[in-house]
């Protein structure tokens, strides 16, 4: 099995092809990879939340880390202390430290 | 550093058009902090990142004059990226797609970058610890 | 043995008319022919990329005709004579009122849920 960074820079609100990463990451953790899902950019919108936060809950309850960009998240004015359940604010630094690691990265 | 890592990050964004040009080179500043060689290859609009004759302005809006307002420009950002590299004994490798160049007229950049071509993102992705492409849409 | 990886491409259509390429398309042809072990993944709009019937010819600006238009299909087709394995969506392209028939020869059908077993094919998973 691999290990995966998945980068989400998107959100759900404005793009629908949101929903297809979130399936693969959910697919990749299905087949037993290792999988970061990590929000930037508007990517951490549905970090607040709201409907639309619930796919990411989901995503933490099936076993993928779901972390949040805690720059991104400042920028917007959502609270790292009041993310969706099982969404973790993380420096970006992260992405750094798994793509050292030799995580397949990919970025949407 | 024996096992210095090498990281090589794909570019695509012209400057001042989306969220992951400033994203890329807060990767590639905390990169070059960790002591990590970086290899960049700057395809399309990206060879705009290091633009040399971008130049700040005043703002009315916010009352401020050119001084004041301090407006970032990209390539200053990224002159500072390789005075960071050196200060810390890392290494940046930028190469601008010279075809991309060509076709944007994109000729002068600050110092540091270099012309080069699909070849070396195939050297750099065979030579680097791992390669993460952020594309344009 | 030289790193094999996958290119995703979702993105169609972007600056193609001015390009007379699709970017990604056009690299990964580049990247070839400098050694590189690369195959390529269509998913998204860019499954319309394997279309038969792309004509994108006829523009002109005042007098400036634009006279080498885009060939995407073919440059596809290219890719495939080349030994690149293309893959395609088979889900993407039902959902875009595309058929088997519609597409050019050579393609590599992957349903969504194939994908982690593709890429745990591949070294690198480069998502354009």
């Amino acid at each position: 099995m691999s290990k995966y960074l998945l980068i989400e820079s998107r959100d759900p609100f404005e793009t629908n092809d949101v929903a297809y990463f979130f399936d693969l990451a959910s697919s990749l953790a299905k087949e037993g990879n290792t999988v970061t899902l990590f929000l930037v950019q508007n990517g951490v919108l549905p970090a607040r939340p709201s409907t639309r936060s619930k796919a990411l809950s989901a995503l933490s309850t099936a076993g993928i880390q779901v972390l949040a960009d805690e720059f991104s998240l400042r920028e917007r004015g959502i609270p790292a202390n009041r993310l969706a359940t099982g969404v973790k604010a993380a420096p970006l630094d992260v992405v750094i430290d798994q793509l050292a690691e030799g995580r397949k990265a990919l970025w949407h | 550093m024996a096992d210095r890592k090498t990281l090589t990050f794909a570019l695509m964004d012209p400057p001042y058009e989306n969220a992951r040009t400033t994203t890329a080179l807060r990767l590639i500043d905390i990169a070059v902090r960790r002591g990590f060689d970086v290899n960049v290859f700057a395809y399309e609009g990206a060879v705009n990142v290091p633009f040399a004759k971008q130049a700040p302005h005043a703002n009315a809006v916010h009352g401020r004059d050119v001084g004041e307002e301090d407006h970032p420009n990209p390539k200053d950002w990224v002159a500072a990226l390789f005075k960071e590299a050196e200060k810390r004994g890392s290494k940046i490798d930028w190469v601008q797609c010279g075809l991309c160049v060509d076709e944007r007229g994109a000729t002068e950049w600050v110092p540091g970058p270099r012309r080069g071509s699909p070849a070396d993102l195939v050297k750099f992705a065979e030579s680097s610890d791992n390669t993460l492409v952020i594309p344009t849409k | 043995m030289a790193k094999k990886i996958l290119q995703v491409v979702e993105t169609a259509y972007r600056a193609t008319l001015e390009e007379q390429d699709d970017t990604v398309v056009w690299i990964t042809h580049a990247m070839k022919g400098s050694g590189g072990d690369l195959h390529l993944l269509l998913r998204g709009n860019a499954v319309n990329y394997a279309c038969k019937g792309q004509d994108a010819s006829g523009l002109a600006f005042g007098e400036k005709k634009q006279t080498q238009p885009p060939r995407i299909a073919d440059d596809v087709a290219g890719l495939i004579g080349k030994g690149v394995e293309v893959y395609i969506v088979e889900e993407d392209i039902a959902e875009r009122g595309l058929e088997r028939g519609d597409l050019i020869s050579g393609l590599k059908p992957v349903e969504r849920a194939g994908l982690p077993k593709l890429f745990a094919s591949y070294d690198q998973v480069w998502h354009w």
